[in-house]
């Protein structure tokens, strides 16, 4: 019982990341009509305005201690980051909150870049077979993770949680369970309730506000929105920022989770889309609900008694379903009829 | 009416021009191998080196490291900056003049720590370049792959990092040799370690990368540690590049093991150790005892990414800048000068790598492939950085001192990770070369 709770907090929090993806992914498809493999590059782009702040935070002063020499003869470096010595104990404060400070920062620079993405290249592709579509995004996402690996190298970059979240809750004793029976790391809880309030926010906005309320007239018909005067493009470019931005916070919160390298997106991208198409191509609900699901599922199928039945169920259990999907209800769990079924 | 063949002038020309090609083919194709006793025979005033390094992919930090201590290797070969190591290693041939005369010159070619690419890559060095011999490397997958294609091309292959006990193994050839370390020897040194530290009433659980590496790892570390008294509860398989090893680790919670054994490398190992410090592994207590975590292979570049999260974490490596005998001194002064920081193991096997050939080349007076390696079997020599060290004529492995380390619990510099323990003397990781299978083969000069 304790491991199937286990692997199920697990998929929680891998689906949450999954779907906030998936989310920005299937929103883009759903008013651009853009097929977007640059999605993942935004995640990626996202968890290194995280490294950025932290590097920038912990900038360090460096001085020279002539007594000591290194091992080929020069004086031994002496670092102290530079807002300690202005800030003592404030300072030690907001360089261990770097990653949640960085959302602050990550917001307008992932609307900025999603903006420039779109207005810059991907808008001249509306009108363009999805397969071009899809060529000029992926490369976009290629030549992003080599800008990043050229300006940060290509190893793994840890972030640190704040010390109070760097540990592992006693989540079974809120179930009645022994003490130490469920752990679970507090920051992977902070990120499912994270990716809980950021995909509650996008819906309240897309069905409260009357931007939101414009966006989907658009998103079901366009043309007739159109015929009302509403330049609807302009809001699809906005939408457009609003994913990137989702993207970019989800991968700014994961950083303590997976350190950042500039490959990280290229990982969850073809996980994403997977999920996309299992949930339905721009189905936002189905987004959130195919992340989830296949988070858990994925979680399940680690497990050494399944493994031990299906071995290397683990690597397919994903692409098992979105072609079990595709062939029985290929328009995806939530999709549109007719979408994806020509 | 009989009809007599007369030849148009075009036609003479257009069959004079395909008869000419024809005789000249056999030179323009393979002047090189024929003209000479063995393939790409240096004929002018340099020898070409082909440095085969990942430049990019996951290991390209490594990589870089590897390339910066080749052409530290060229330097001191050719004669320029302070020697290095060619100060303190014995015997020595090497005059500092290049090697036999000839000034080295380097080609380089990205591995992409992909097998296919670095086979493609060092088939272009040989080919195209003229490499002599082909060094480097950060995975054993593309060891492997490279030393096969070097002795079906008649090259010398000098292994960079690669730790399979495949290497010089299984899969061993007479054109390959390997100064790193090896998976049997990482158990070797490691287990007595082991039991000082945590006892021999312990059970272990493996999350093992399932890849040729890891396997051999998985191996090799379970038999030495089961001989202790320790029992393996489970060994699981991950995928390679698995990014979030979460659901791997949560059944290590509740198993019954009190020591979690990484056999994962680069990417890999960061991620799991810093998620399995996360998960409070480090944290339990089992069966009465502190849940412990073992990291077999260590690299300090990779050590980096894992941050604090290796402070007091058992592992062994092949060699580290803090040694204090001569030749290590003196290549971390040479390294640094030119660099600004210490070199990392990766670093230090391809300098010595690069040396050992250069003077093997020197001993046998030729560079031709068959030579060297007579010149390279058996070789016993020193002031490398790890002691005394045999290059075993019976799989063409190093048998030196390994080194077991320790994340290091009060780091003085951001170098400074960690934290050697121990030297284990290679009595102790000396075994017999039949154990792993493998056959070396014929030597193959490549023409």
């Amino acid at each position: 019982m304790d491991a199937i709770l286990l692997q199920i907090l697990n998929g929680l929090d891998k689906g949450g990341a999954y779907a906030l993806i998936a989310l920005g992914l299937t929103l883009v498809f759903g008013t651009l009509g853009v097929v977007n493999f640059a999605h993942g590059a935004l995640f990626m782009l996202g968890a290194f305005c995280a490294v950025t702040v932290n590097q920038l935070i912990g900038l360090e002063q460096v001085t020279q201690d002539p007594t000591q020499l290194t091992p080929w003869g020069t004086p031994v470096e002496i670092r102290e980051p530079y807002i300690v010595s202005w800030l003592g104990d404030t300072g030690l404060l907001i360089l261990e909150y770097s990653v949640p400070v960085s959302i602050l920062a990550a917001i307008p620079v992932m609307i900025v870049i999603g903006l420039v993405m779109e207005r810059g290249l991907i808008q001249f592709f509306y009108k363009r077979p999805h397969a071009e579509q899809i060529l000029v995004t992926f490369g976009l996402a290629i030549v992003l993770q080599e800008i990043i690996k050229t300006l940060f190298g290509a190893n793994p970059l840890p972030q640190t949680p704040p010390d109070a979240l760097r540990t592992a809750a006693d989540v079974g004793v809120m179930f009645g369970f022994e003490p130490g029976q469920i752990v679970y790391p507090w920051w992977r809880l902070v990120y499912f309730l994270f990716a809980a309030l950021v995909i509650g926010s996008v819906f309240a906005f897309l069905q409260l506000t009357t931007f939101g309320m414009v966006v989907r007239a658009g998103m079901a018909d366009r043309e007739t929105v159109g015929l009302f005067g509403i330049d609807i493009q302009k809001r699809f470019t906005v939408v457009f920022g609003l994913a990137a931005v989702v993207a970019g916070l989800a991968g700014v919160m994961y950083t303590p989770i997976l350190p950042p390298d500039y490959h990280m997106g290229m990982d969850f991208l073809v996980l994403s889309f997977v999920v996309v198409v299992v949930g339905g191509m721009g189905s936002l609900p189905g987004a959130v609900a195919a992340g989830f699901l296949l988070g858990i599922l994925q979680s399940f199928a680690s497990m050494t008694e399944v493994k031990s039945i299906f071995p290397g169920i683990d690597q397919i259990i994903i692409y098992l379903v979105a072609v079990v999907i595709l062939l029985v209800r290929p328009r995806g769990l939530m999709g549109r009829k007719g979408v994806m079924e020509g | 009416m009989v009809e007599f063949f007369t030849p148009s002038r075009r036609g003479v020309l257009k069959g004079g021009a395909a008869l000419g090609a024809g005789l000249a083919a056999p030179t323009i194709f393979s002047s090189r191998v024929w003209a000479a006793d063995y393939l790409n025979k240096p004929m002018g005033d340099t020898v070409t080196f082909g440095f085969n390094v990942p430049q990019t992919g996951a290991y390209a930090d490594e990589g870089a490291d590897e390339l910066r201590a080749y052409e530290l290797a060229v330097k001191h070969l050719n004669g320029e900056g302070d020697g290095g190591m060619l100060n303190t290693m014995k015997p020595l041939a090497l005059t500092g003049n290049g090697v036999l005369g000839k000034k080295v010159a380097f080609v380089t070619g990205d591995t992409q720590t992909k097998s296919d690419a670095a086979r493609a890559s060092a088939k272009r060095m040989i080919e195209k370049d003229g490499a002599i011999m082909i060094t480097g490397g950060s995975s054993s997958g593309v060891a492997i792959a490279v030393q096969s294609l070097c002795q079906e091309a008649g090259v010398i292959f000098m292994s960079g990092l690669t730790h399979s006990n495949d290497t010089t193994g299984k899969d061993k050839r007479r054109n390959g040799f390997r100064h790193f370390f090896n998976a049997y020897m990482s158990g070797a040194a490691l287990a007595p370690v082991l039991k000082n530290a945590y006892g021999t009433d312990r059970k272990a659980y493996h999350l093992t990368a399932d890849y040729t590496w890891g396997w051999s790892q998985e191996e090799s570390i379970k038999n030495a540690t089961e001989a202790l008294g320790w029992e393996t509860l489970e060994a699981v398989r991950t995928p390679l590049g698995a990014g979030d090893f979460s659901q791997y680790i949560t059944p290590v919670l509740n198993s019954g093991a009190d020591v979690l054994i990484l056999n994962h490398y680069g990417k890999d190992m960061v991620n799991s150790l810093t998620q399995a410090v996360q998960f409070g592994l480090r944290d339990k207590q089992v069966n009465g005892k502190d849940f412990t975590i073992v990291v077999p292979l260590y690299s300090r570049l990779m050590a980096q990414g894992a941050g604090e999260n290796v402070k007091g974490i058992f592992g062994s490596t092949n060699w580290h800048w803090s040694l204090q005998d001569e030749g290590s001194k003196a290549f971390v002064k040479s390294f640094g000068e030119e660099y600004g920081f210490p070199p990392s193991q990766a670093a230090h096997t391809c300098y010595v790598q690069a040396l050992l050939y250069a003077d093997a080349c020197e001993r046998a007076g030729t560079f031709m492939p068959c030579a060297v390696v007579g010149a390279l079997e058996g070789h016993e020599f020193d002031g490398m950085g790890n002691g005394p060290t045999l290059y075993r004529a019976a799989d063409h492995q190093c048998f030196k001192k390994v080194l077991v380390v320790k994340g290091n619990e009060n780091p003085t510099s951001q170098f400074d990770i960690l934290e050697v323990v121990q030297e284990v003397p290679v009595e102790q990781v000396t075994y017999d070369p039949a154990i792993f299978g493998g056959d070396l083969g014929e030597c193959n000069n490549g023409a």
